[in-house]
Formats: structure tokens, C-alpha cells, sequence
């Protein structure tokens, strides 16, 4: 699941400034269920963004819907009624989100209502852990499961750097070793000889670094 | 939820003007209403700016409801659940004081003023205490002057809460 936040009431009503009529334009997958941007906070952040701007002596209209999901064009013809109506829109959706809507509606300015933060897992009520960095080359089988790229603070794919404390990173104490829970996860299952082999260095080319990717899958093509 | 106005009070001059703070109280009905009617039947004064909404607990009332009514211009409101630990519904209170809390932020960055929400505890028996907290949101409210968001015609006679 993506997880994303919500941004400040000063920066959303920053963001409108120059706007009278705006549509705020919620997510019902990812970003309701991580709190940031379904109906519920789509409302909140609309109370919140009326009241300063009323309290500036600047009111603005603020009209309120959330669709089902931002990153699929047939879901954000849902929009079109409304936003033929206003100045400018705001998406509480992840970015994917924000930019399928500014696509969609060429003249129309669209801000961003929250901030993405990552693909992630709930852990408990209210607390999520980023789980994957989408680095394009899956090597969770070799390690039990457990991401050394994305939960190593150091990034490290032959064991570990030594600097834990107590099981937790050096880096935020907060946080699991991962190699910790490699080597732990791996005993459990017993393949402990999976640690003897020499990880070669990764194939970064399938990451991010190299820009924006893009998967086409020519069998389900039409 | 039920919701339960006490009748419309007559509005006093204070200090050369016409305004009276209008405090909405959201009160459980499980310590807080049961003590605002035992405060009528002991007949204990208390200032007849607030007005009560009968809520099932304050677990109940949605941040929404208290935006709604400070957007609408209502110039303080007081959220009085039961003490802590003594929900009738084992946390609705604990969760309504995070709520309180977290609109309680919102207001001081929208410019309003966190002090205009309040959350009290207490129980059915204390009727003083619940005197005395109403006592004291009103006294803040005044010392902070009607809400900014208030038009300036009065509230009730529009009809809008």
C-alpha cells in the first residue's frame, strides 16, 4: 500500500491562495486506508482550509468528493462534472494520483494535498513501516523474505555492517536490524546456507536512478 | 445523535455591548448531562451562554461536528465525558480527548486559538464541577472576544446551529 500525510493547514491554504472556487478531490484506495486522504480528511482539511481563509477575510468555496481510485483514468472521468465548475483542484491522492488528474485536466492547476511517503505495510493502528523501494529486482527470495535494500539503513547484501545495538539499527534505534531479522528468519526456516554465498553487486539499472520507468507487458496489449 | 437544546436565553448588555459568548457543550449523557440536570435540580446557577448537546458518550462526536460548529461561528466549545477510566464504553473518552487534542492543534495554526475548545472529565455526581467548568470556558471565551469567524448577526436567529 502506498502511505502518505497529510500536508499542514498552512501550506494547503498557501497552495489555494489565489483560487476562489476549489475542488478537493479525495483517494478511496491507498490513502484512505493509511488516514491521509479519504472522505474523512478530505472534510477535516476542507473545515480547516475554510475556516483560515475566512478568518484571512479571503473565504473560499471548497466543494468536497472522493472517487475510488486517482491512478486509473476511468475513475477520474467521476471528476469532470465538478471540476468543469472550479478554479483549481486539490488531489489527496498519492502522487500518482495528483499527476493523473493534472493529465486528465490540462487547464486546470492541480496541487498536491498530501505527502507520499512510501510503500508500506500497518503495523498497528495508526503506525506503517516502509517495506519496499520498488528497485525493479525483486532479491527477497535470497534473504528470507526480508528486504535488506529497503530496511538496511546501509543497503547492505553480505551481511551486516556490525553497528547494531541490541538487534536495532544504528542508524534510529527505533528500527529493526534487518540483517538481525535475515539471519533469524533464515535459522527459522532453515536455510542458514543461503549466507554463504557472495551476493554480487545489485543491478541498480531497473531502479529509479536511471528516471521515470515504465512496464509494458505486450501480452495483455490490445 | 439525539440532540437536545435548552431553551433559548435571554441575551444581557456586558460592558456597553451586545455580545454574550455562545458556548456549545457537548455532554455525555452518561456523567456530564446527568450532572448539568442535577445542577438544575440543585438549582445551581450557571451561565446561560452555553447551550448542551445531548451526546450517547463523547466517544460519539466526530471531529466534523466541532469544526462545523467553530466554522459556523460558535465562539468556544466544551466536550465534558466521563473521568478517565470510567467510560461506559471502556475508552470513548480517551479517544475523544486525542480527538480534542487534535483539533486543539488545528485551531492554533488556522489562527483561531486552541483555547476555545476545552475537554473536561467528570462524573454524574458533580454537578459543581460541572457548573465550574462551564463557568470557566465562559470566562475564557469572553476574555478572548467573539470568534472571528462569527458573522454579525446572532447565531440562533439565523437558524444556522
Amino acid at each position: 500500500m502506498i502511505v502518505a500525510s497529510p500536508k499542514s493547514i498552512t501550506e494547503l491554504k498557501n497552495l489555494i491562495s489565489r483560487h476562489e472556487k476549489v475542488l478537493f478531490a479525495g483517494c478511496g484506495t491507498c490513502v484512505t486506508v493509511c488516514l491521509a486522504g479519504g472522505e474523512r480528511e478530505v472534510g477535516l482539511a476542507s473545515y480547516a482550509v475554510r475556516m483560515a481563509r475566512k478568518l484571512e477575510g479571503h473565504p473560499v468555496e471548497i466543494v468536497q468528493t472522493t472517487i475510488e481510485r486517482q491512478c486509473e483514468n476511468e475513475f477520474i472521468k467521476d471528476l469532470a462534472e465538478l471540476a468543469a465548475d472550479v478554479d483549481a483542484i486539490v488531489s489527496f491522492g498519492c502522487g500518482v494520483g495528483v499527476q493523473a488528474i493534472a493529465e486528465r485536466f490540462p487547464k486546470l492547476p492541480v496541487y498536491a494535498g498530501l505527502n507520499t511517503d512510501f510503500m508500506g505495510l500497518l503495523e498497528e493502528q495508526a503506525v506503517w513501516t516502509e517495506k519496499c523501494l520498488g528497485c525493479g529486482d525483486c532479491v527477497l527470495g535470497q534473504f528470507g523474505g526480508i528486504c535488506p535494500v529497503t530496511r538496511c539503513a546501509k543497503r547492505l547484501l553480505n551481511g551486516p555492517c556490525g553497528g547494531s545495538v541490541e538487534d536495532h539499527c544504528e542508524v534510529d534505534l527505533d528500527r529493526p536490524c534487518a540483517w538481525q531479522l535475515i539471519y533469524t528468519r533464515l535459522k527459522n526456516i532453515d536455510q542458514l546456507d543461503r549466507l554463504d554465498e557472495i551476493v554480487p553487486p545489485k543491478d541498480w539499472s531497473t531502479s529509479w536512478h536511471s528516471g521515470a520507468r515504465k512496464v509494458v507487458r505486450k501480452e495483455h496489449r490490445v | 445523535m439525539t440532540t437536545e437544546m435548552t431553551p433559548s436565553a435571554e441575551k444581557t448588555v456586558v460592558n456597553n455591548t451586545d455580545w454574550e459568548p455562545e458556548i456549545i457543550a457537548f455532554c455525555c449523557n452518561y456523567c456530564a448531562y446527568a450532572a448539568a440536570d442535577l445542577a438544575g435540580s440543585k438549582r445551581m446557577q450557571y451561565p446561560t451562554n452555553v447551550r448542551i448537546i445531548h451526546a450517547p458518550c463523547t466517544g460519539k462526536i466526530e471531529m466534523e461536528h466541532i469544526l462545523e460548529a467553530f466554522l459556523k461561528g460558535v465562539d468556544g466549545i466544551l466536550v465534558a465525558g466521563c473521568l478517565e477510566g470510567g467510560c461506559h464504553f471502556m475508552e470513548g473518552n480517551l479517544r475523544a480527548r486525542k480527538r480534542t487534542d487534535r483539533i486543539r492543534e488545528m485551531l492554533a495554526e488556522i489562527g483561531l486559538g486552541q483555547e476555545r475548545l476545552r475537554m473536561v472529565n467528570l462524573s454524574a455526581a458533580e454537578a459543581p464541577t460541572f457548573v465550574k467548568s462551564v463557568q470557566d470556558m465562559v470566562n475564557t471565551v469572553r476574555s478572548l472576544g467573539p470568534s472571528p469567524l462569527r458573522d454579525s448577526r446572532p447565531l440562533e436567529s439565523e437558524g444556522t446551529l
